[in-house]
């Protein structure tokens, strides 16, 4: 019996310490799966479950937990489509980044797909000035969620927080044509 | 010392910074003789430089290298510097006294018959960087293929590196920076060096020194693999004596001169 029970919690321990393991997988296969994401990770559970909440809530004419907070927006970026679903973006951008710089850094690869130089020429918010803003603004793109959620990040001290002035339009205009959108999707996917 | 910057003495432990260096760089003519007997190439079979692509990590089937014809670098030429801060971002003309400098002019003259020589200095990307030894945190590394390099999001700014290297190769950012190169990121309270323009390296272009360089007409400065036997720098090194700066120390840059 008392075998039984060890290992019945010695399974339990190789199970959660799978799910947790899941968005690392996820990121090293290359393609991130929002969907089986969702519905492993513990957190992004959580979240489902405070979605529903808000719905039920909203149904029942009370009003939503969000009222009277500043939610952020954040802008959308020039291109049409981003590297993975916007769920997936919201959770796990960090572990894209971190994975992407290392591999950059230390062995060279320079595939674009999770560059933050992307993310900085396609998330762009101009100011009064018709100019992209740094990170300095609070308008910029990451300050938006960053400064909601009281999360400070280090990256614009050493990497620019805009795109320089020669390739501040790497990316197809939002409702550019077809074709050159899917020239750079192909590009991206080198 | 000429072009470059006269302040480097005064920023780097006063007035004798110019005449040890001297010392240095003349140390390292002695060893020329020895040196080309003593370099030898490591040849991998037949497979040259071949084109990597974006995503396939750095081998060590190349060693990257410098070749500097210093008889053939104009005396007061400086084409390479601006190059390089014009490139990665580290222009002159804030503060004399902590603005970065990843390489530099040097001159060096014979006090006894009067002849000079100037050759620029930068990171030596040693074989076994003493800069790497030294750090504390593991951001101090090299390459596999022999690029010497600062990680800079785990840098602290200890500086260890920068007293450890004999070459004076290592600057410190002391200033808040704003609008970096995307490719060439710097910030406060990191340790820099050339980083042998890895990025231009990573997508099959050459260093902007060595482009500024030939860009000028004196072609003083080649670059390229010196683990592959068919490339032009290997044929030159293994053709003509060349010397490295401080071969006594036994680091093998990859940086090579001839002429010295």
């Amino acid at each position: 019996m008392k075998s039984r029970i060890v290992i019945i919690l010695l399974l339990s321990t190789v199970v959660i310490f799978w799910l947790e393991a899941a968005p690392a997988r996820a990121v090293e296969s290359g393609l991130p799966k929002t969907g089986t994401i969702g519905a492993v990770a513990p957190s992004t559970g959580e979240a489902k479950i405070c979605t529903a909440e808000l719905r039920q809530m909203s149904r029942s004419g009370k009003p939503p937990l969000t009222a009277g907070v500043n939610v952020p927006r954040p802008p959308k970026g020039k291109g049409e489509v981003c590297v993975a679903d916007t769920d997936y973006m919201r959770r796990f951008h960090m572990d894209l980044l971190a994975h992407q710089r290392d591999d950059t850094v230390r062995e060279g690869i320079r595939t674009k797909r999770f560059s933050l130089k992307e993310c900085i020429a396609c998330h762009v918010v101009n100011g009064p000035d018709a100019q992209p803003v740094t990170y300095d603004n609070p308008n910029h793109f990451c300050r938006v969620c960053h400064d909601y959620t009281g999360v400070k990040i280090r990256c614009f001290e050493c990497h620019a927080s805009r795109p320089p002035l020669g390739l501040r339009s790497t990316l197809p205009p939002q409702g550019g044509d077809a074709k050159a959108l899917a020239r750079y999707l192909k590009d991206v996917e080198q | 010392m000429s072009g470059g910057r006269p302040a480097t003495g005064a920023r780097r432990g006063g007035g004798n910074a110019t005449s040890s260096r001297r010392d240095f760089l003349r140390g390292a003519g002695a060893f020329t003789v020895t040196l080309a007997a003593g370099v030898t190439l490591m040849a991998y079979g037949e497979t040259p430089a071949a084109a990597r692509q974006p995503g396939e990590p750095v081998t060590s089937k190349q060693r990257w290298g410098l070749l500097i014809d210093v008889s053939r670098c104009g005396d007061g030429c400086t084409a390479c510097v601006t190059a390089c801060a014009e490139e990665n971002g580290w222009k002159q003309g804030g503060n004399p006294l902590t603005d970065a400098q990843w390489i530099r002019k040097v001159t060096i003259r014979n006090p006894k018959n009067g002849v000079t020589r100037s050759a620029p200095v930068m990171c030596q990307h040693c074989a076994d960087p003493p800069c790497v030894d030294v750090c504390p945190t593991g951001a101090s590394f090299k390459r596999a293929d022999g690029i010497v390099l600062v990680d800079k999001h785990t840098c602290i700014g200890c500086r260890y590196c920068m007293l450890a290297c004999p070459y004076k190769a290592r600057s410190f950012v002391h200033e808040p920076l704003q609008d970096q190169k995307p490719y060439a990121p710097r910030g406060k309270g990191t340790v820099e060096s050339c980083t042998m323009c890895v990025h231009r390296v990573d997508t099959g272009r050459i260093p902007a020194c060595v482009e500024a360089c030939s860009a000028t007409g004196n072609g003083a400065m080649l670059f390229g693999d010196l683990n592959d036997p068919g490339s032009e720098i290997s044929k030159r090194v293994a053709q003509y004596p060349t010397s490295q700066i401080r071969a006594d120390l036994g680091l093998d840059p990859g940086v090579r001169y001839r002429n010295l």
